[in-house]
């Protein structure tokens, strides 16, 4: 278990290696740096949350009802 | 395996991740593209999950063809499901891009048709099981054209439209999205893996609650 854990942890870690790439940009591009300036992204990123937290919840509870149902099955044959 | 639970945990952070660093990260400042950049997290890991889905299914289409055991079968439909899910996903996500940078929703761009002829190729794939009444049958021919499906998806989507005139990026005429290492922090490590992990969950509950089906028939019989 924390053998994969260490994997897992220095292959994320190893991806940091990617932001030397990042290239600075030539000419001004329209971006949505209000949204960011008042906060309003923040609201953006809690809608988006809540969201994707309401699905996995809905994943979830499926697979315990599934986990409870094989281990039902298993029991009576 | 499909009972274990840490690749579940793990595709809720990294999920998680995703839409937080998609939103919130930086990003480079491309004209057209502008913010809808970050697309690049939902739209294109969609295109990237329904491939893998696909290479996962032919797999066990391979594998059922060499050993008729019908649990590979059943785990080749349910994968190719899970990508045509993905892929219509893929479309649906594309058309809503599309639609603010390039004008319209569909624009007969030779990507979009690719796509969707490789999609109802594979939906072709369950009409073509479900007319079929013998099990065996079903899987043999299933496996077989599944193979033939999953061929398809190179010419239609990743040769003949880069060959060709095309508005998506990487055809001719465009040069590709270059996704520099501010995107590829969010999408390698986190979007990628974490709508996949996502797709495999479905897909083994799925799986799961068909073979339970399948034992509960058996008791009754």
């Amino acid at each position: 278990m924390h053998k994969k854990l260490f994997a897992l942890l220095s292959l994320f870690l190893g991806f940091m290696g990617l932001m030397a790439q990042a290239q600075p940009d030539s000419q001004h591009v329209e971006m949505a740096d209000q949204l960011r300036a008042n906060g309003k992204i923040y609201v953006v990123v809690a809608v988006l949350i809540v969201i994707l937290l309401g699905l996995i919840l809905y994943v979830v509870r499926l697979d315990r009802k599934i986990t409870r149902l094989e281990k039902d099955t298993r029991k009576g044959s | 395996m499909l009972r274990q639970n840490w690749w579940k945990i793990l595709c809720v952070i990294l999920l998680i991740y995703t839409f937080v660093a998609g939103f919130l990260g930086p990003v480079p400042a491309r004209p057209i593209l502008n913010e809808t950049i970050r697309n690049y997290y939902f739209h294109i890991a969609m295109w990237f999950s329904m491939m893998i889905f696909f290479i996962i299914s032919l797999v066990y289409s391979i594998k059922y063809l060499r050993s008729n055991h019908h649990i590979f079968d059943l785990y080749a439909l349910e994968y190719a499901k899970a990508g045509i899910v993905f892929g219509i996903l893929g479309l649906a996500t594309g058309s809503v891009w599309a639609g603010f940078t390039w004008g319209a929703f569909w624009s007969n761009d030779p990507k979009q048709l690719g796509a969707v002829i490789a999609l109802l190729i594979y939906l072709a794939y369950l009409v073509l099981r479900n007319s079929m009444t013998d099990v065996d049958k079903r899987a043999r021919i299933g496996a077989v054209y599944n193979i033939f499906a999953f061929a398809m998806l190179f010419p239609t989507i990743w040769i003949i439209p880069r060959m060709v005139e095309s508005l998506h990026p990487g055809g001719q005429g465009n040069p590709a999205i270059h996704a520099d290492g501010r995107i590829a922090m969010v999408f390698w490590p986190g979007a990628l893996p974490g709508w996949t992990l996502l797709g495999v969950w479905i897909t083994t509950l799925r799986i799961r609650l068909q073979l339970l089906a399948d034992k509960r028939h058996e008791h009754a019989l």
